[in-house]
């Protein structure tokens, strides 16, 4: 078992993936010459630039080239350098990969991976430090995963590129060299499976990629006040894995959603509506969301700090929600 | 071109099938207004022969994309129209299960990969086609057909430009018939022909009368073989005119009258089959029973279709992913 | 108390706004979609076509044109047409509109107004029959008006253009027959103000555009099963009026949320949300959604009826909210 960074994972995925199957392609800008954090270094030495493929500031067209190419036998990776620039292939994911398969009646499959980074770190800016997962899971037909770790960043991404269907593979840059364990050897995460974290009786924490980190660390010291917070990590943002979570809150009567993205119209927002759905009767508290204020992303080191949730801010709606009902 | 004798038989084919497409779409065009057919249609009446004259060269391993008018083009690439029309119609037994419709039609075993609703919005996926055929290297091509409307779209100069800076095995077949939607391409864009952009992106491009079967069919064979020959992407500009409104119910208003009869009189079907005649090919007897042939087969599609039952509410929820 | 249809009150407030405003312009389709009340439109062309423009097939360029006019001091407000096509637009308004105030430290300013018809129309299929407004919702800087009567349209159009912000205005075009009281001399309707469009005290009714019309003919039906259903239209999306629904909330215990988004992360998701976090105390039993099921919308006619937040199933839904 050796420690890897996520980003070496997500390299070492792509790296076995397009060794095991000569389907795989890469597409995207400066892919060939490792990308703007050297996710993708080394690889076009092994494998060619006919397989790493540089393309042109063209988000909507590189994106339908690769619906298309998947449409005719490859298995094609595309990679969005930021989440924000999806946003130019809208169209062409959301209208074209999602739709393709419902709408021939099955004949035509998308085995698509589009790959992108998201969130905040370095103090980008607006444009360069969005969390977009909400718009794409709204989206039928579009799978997407976020993985918190080296190992389900590996595992997750080489479910994704085998599964038959669009999925998108949002890494977080603040996590790239974030080390962790990974096994050897070829493992697959299943996407639509959520991990538990922690166990505990006392709250349901879910938190979501970059936001593991510091519910962990809220776990730890909610400890110490004798609150023990079961904590667990969707992996998937859709399909949700709904019945581990409402499982948990049958236990603990009590949840918490901590997600990076701005809280309005966010994935918690259709976590708690599901959660409320299936368990009711169960809440002993209102379930409560710890997230960004709903304001474009500010630059700059400090007020960037202050737009982040946390660990305090998960602490606080803990010791709230175990204080009411 | 010269019209030799020995390829009589191709050349009668050729005409069978625009007749096809012809029965076709005016059977739509009465299903429609009796509303046995719902929905957003839009017809390809009087375009036959670009279909026909581009699908005509190509292989049944060749990648077809369409857009929104793209009965014909499926029709010219082998779909069978009692799929296409069930499907049309919104049957359980059309290609797409009744999940697709008009403008979204995909035939996938004779190549007639998807169409779209979004204009230019297939002409990034025939690139994807084309790269995947240009890794394979076995000559397969990917044609995609768009209107003088989607020369605006930014997708297709980005399109273009890919195309040409990696030499994929592309053939971009615009069928330019002087509207988009309800307004003329002058209102659009100050470029007449879109040939001119093509260029621009360094793809060799010609603009012939799309109205004139064996011009077009001259036109694709050249940029076909040169294609599959690993030269590169291609333009074919065919002018032509549609002689319906843009969809089904569209009076058509903005389109002077005048212009509508000038264009009627180069229907493609009538002057094909008047150099067919010309040229001692075919007989009046024949193409009168062509043309029955078809309305016939199009009765059939017609009567299959709508004795077909309606899509389960069970399928409403298949097939979102694989 | 006159009565107008929807699509005349509209263009009684694009008249009235045309006049009343040089810096208004009105960029791309017919605000009627494929409706045959064209003739509005060709009143309104007659008098103000130098300041009506017909952009070729470029979402994208004529949604960042429209942005930049209005940085610039214009107040275009911009005919997408079908919902679905924003998405050709998506960076210019995702990006560029709705960060702009923020990221300019307030300099910036962009009133501008994009219209669109959003939804079930009939054959729509997939591409023609989407509902954007869910992932527009987790835009900051965007408003969202969402009207569902005649009164409705033209007291919010007139407000979306008075605006400083980028607004993004939802319409159906199964709103545009629909026939309803407008006074005359009537004044702009604020934003963040929801609607009670019809009084009951059993169960607290949500809905958006036009399934706020289907809800009302529930609730009609419902009556007579002895069920009183509150029907309240938030109206605008951003702003939103919690408080009204709270309100009702506190009256009924049990609510029912009917919107034509699909549902996961869709606007029934947030709203329920919002009022699980802040309102749970008043409730009896679990918030019901009423959403598009989780599909592309299908072609065939029977199957697109089965998808939608019909009033069968609304109907189900409070039954079993009171059962």
């Amino acid at each position: 078992m050796a420690e890897q960074t996520y980003l070496e994972a997500i390299r070492a995925a792509l790296r076995e993936e397009m060794r095991r199957d000569p389907s795989v392609y890469l597409f995207g800008e400066d892919v060939a010459l490792g990308g703007p954090f050297g996710v993708t270094q080394g690889l076009a030495e092994e494998f060619g630039t006919n397989r790493m493929v540089n393309t042109p500031i063209s988000e909507a067209t590189v994106m339908g080239l690769a619906i298309g190419a998947a449409t005719a036998g490859l298995r094609p990776v595309v990679e969005i350098m930021f989440i924000d620039f999806i946003t130019l292939a809208m169209d062409q994911l959301v209208n074209h990969a999602a739709k393709l398969h419902y709408m021939s009646g099955g004949q035509l499959k998308i085995p698509l991976t589009v790959r992108v980074q998201c969130g905040i770190s370095g103090a980008m800016g607006a444009h360069h430090s969005q969390s977009l997962e909400a718009w794409l899971a709204h989206v039928p037909g579009l799978k997407v995963v976020m993985p918190a770790n080296a190992a389900d960043a590996k595992g997750l991404l080489k479910s994704a590129i085998r599964d038959d269907n669009p999925v998108v593979f949002i890494e977080h840059r603040a996590l790239y060299w974030t080390k962790g364990p990974v096994a050897d050897g070829d493992r697959t995460v299943p996407i639509g499976q959520a991990a538990l974290l922690r166990q505990g009786d006392g709250i349901t924490i879910v938190a979501l990629s970059s936001m593991v980190g510091p519910a962990l660390a809220a776990a730890d010291a909610l400890a110490g006040d004798g609150i023990a917070a079961e904590v667990i990590d969707p992996r998937t943002v859709s399909p949700l894995d709904v019945e581990m979570i409402v499982r948990s809150v049958k236990k603990t009567g009590r949840m918490i959603v901590v997600h990076e993205a701005v809280e309005q119209g966010g994935i918690g927002a259709e976590i708690i509506a599901r959660v409320q759905q299936e368990a009711f009767y169960y809440l002993d508290s209102p379930i409560a969301r710890v997230a960004a204020p709903f304001a474009p992303v500010p630059a700059g080191p400090t007020l960037e700090k202050h737009f982040l949730p946390g660990k305090e801010r998960i602490i606080q709606a803990a010791r709230q929600a175990v204080s009411k009902g | 071109m010269a019209v030799k004798k020995n390829n009589s038989q191709e050349l009668v084919a050729l005409l069978r099938r625009m007749w096809l497409i012809r029965a076709f779409e005016e059977k739509v065009s009465v299903l429609y207004a009796a509303r046995e057919i719902q929905g957003l249609v839009h017809l390809g009446i009087g375009q036959e022969a670009v279909a026909v004259g581009a699908c005509g060269q190509l292989r049944v391993d060749d990648y077809v994309y369409g857009g929104h008018r793209s009965h014909g083009h499926a029709i010219a690439k082998g779909a069978d129209i009692n799929r296409l029309m069930a499907e049309i119609a919104g049957r359980a037994t059309g290609y797409c299960r009744g999940k697709g419709g008009s403008m979204h039609i995909a035939a996938k075993e004779c190549g007639f990969v998807t169409a779209t609703g979004v204009v230019g919005g297939t002409m990034p996926l025939a690139l994807g086609a084309a790269f995947a055929a240009k890794e394979r290297k076995k000559g397969q091509v990917a044609v995609v057909f768009f209107g003088d409307g989607a020369g605006q779209a930014g997708p297709f100069h980005e399109s273009l430009n890919i195309a040409s800076l990696w030499k994929l095995p592309v053939i971009f077949v615009c069928e330019n018939n002087g509207y988009a939607e309800f307004t003329p391409l002058s209102a659009h864009t100050k470029i007449e022909r879109l040939a001119q952009h093509a260029k621009t992106y360094g793809i060799p491009a010609s603009t012939v009368d799309g109205n004139d079967l064996l011009a077009v069919r001259g036109a694709m064979s050249e940029a076909v073989t040169k294609c599959r020959a690993g030269q590169g992407p291609a333009f074919l500009e065919c002018l032509t005119h549609r002689l319906r409104g843009h969809y089904e119910g569209d009076p058509a208003k903005y389109r002077e009258l005048s212009q509508l009869a000038e264009w009627k009189k180069k229907d493609p079907i009538a002057r094909f089959t008047r150099l067919l005649k010309s040229r001692k090919l075919i007989s009046d007897q024949a193409v009168e029973s062509i043309e029955r042939e078809a309305r016939g087969a199009v009765e059939q599609a017609a009567e299959f279709s709508l004795a077909s039952p309606w899509p389960d509410a069970a399928e409403v929820a298949g097939q979102v992913t694989a | 108390m006159r009565e107008l249809a929807y699509y005349e009150a509209k263009f009684e407030a694009l008249e009235e706004i045309m006049a009343a405003d040089q810096r208004v312009h009105l960029i791309n389709g017919t605000f009627l979609s494929l409706s045959p009340h064209r003739h509005v439109f060709q009143n309104l062309q007659k008098k103000y076509s130098d300041r009506m423009m017909m952009p070729p097939i470029s979402e994208l360029g004529f949604c960042g044109l429209a942005i930049g006019a209005a940085m610039a001091g214009l107040r275009p407000i911009v005919d997408l047409s079908t919902g679905s096509f924003i998405f050709e637009a998506w960076p210019q308004v995702a990006n560029e509109a709705a960060n702009a105030f923020s990221m300019s430290g307030g300099q910036t300013r962009v009133p501008v107004v994009f219209h669109l018809f959003h939804g079930l129309r009939g054959g729509g299929a997939a591409q023609h029959s989407g509902s954007p407004q869910a992932m527009l919702w987790n835009c900051p800087g965007l408003e969202i008006v969402i009207p569902s009567s005649p009164r409705d349209v033209k007291g919010l159009l007139k407000t979306a253009v008075a605006s400083d912000n980028p607004t993004i205005f939802v319409d159906h075009t199964r709103l545009l027959d629909v026939r309803g009281d407008v006074p005359e001399n009537d004044k702009p309707i604020p934003f963040g103000v929801a609607d009670v469009k019809r009084p009951g005290g059993d169960v607290t009714l949500i809905a958006t555009s036009y399934t706020v019309q289907v809800a009302l003919a529930a609730a009609a039906k419902l009556a007579q099963e002895g069920i009183e259903v509150e029907v309240v239209d938030p109206r605008t999306l951003v702003p939103f009026d919690l408080a009204a629904i709270l309100s009702s909330v506190e009256k009924t215990h049990r609510v029912v949320i009917a919107d034509e988004t699909h549902q996961s992360c869709g606007v029934a998701a947030e709203i329920a949300a919002r009022i699980a976090e802040t309102g749970f105390d008043k409730l009896k039993t679990r918030i019901r959604r009423v959403s598009t099921l989780d599909v592309p919308v299908p072609y065939s006619p029977p199957l697109e009826a089965h998808i939608g937040p019909s009033e069968a199933r609304i109907m189900d839904a409070v039954r079993t909210a009171v059962a």
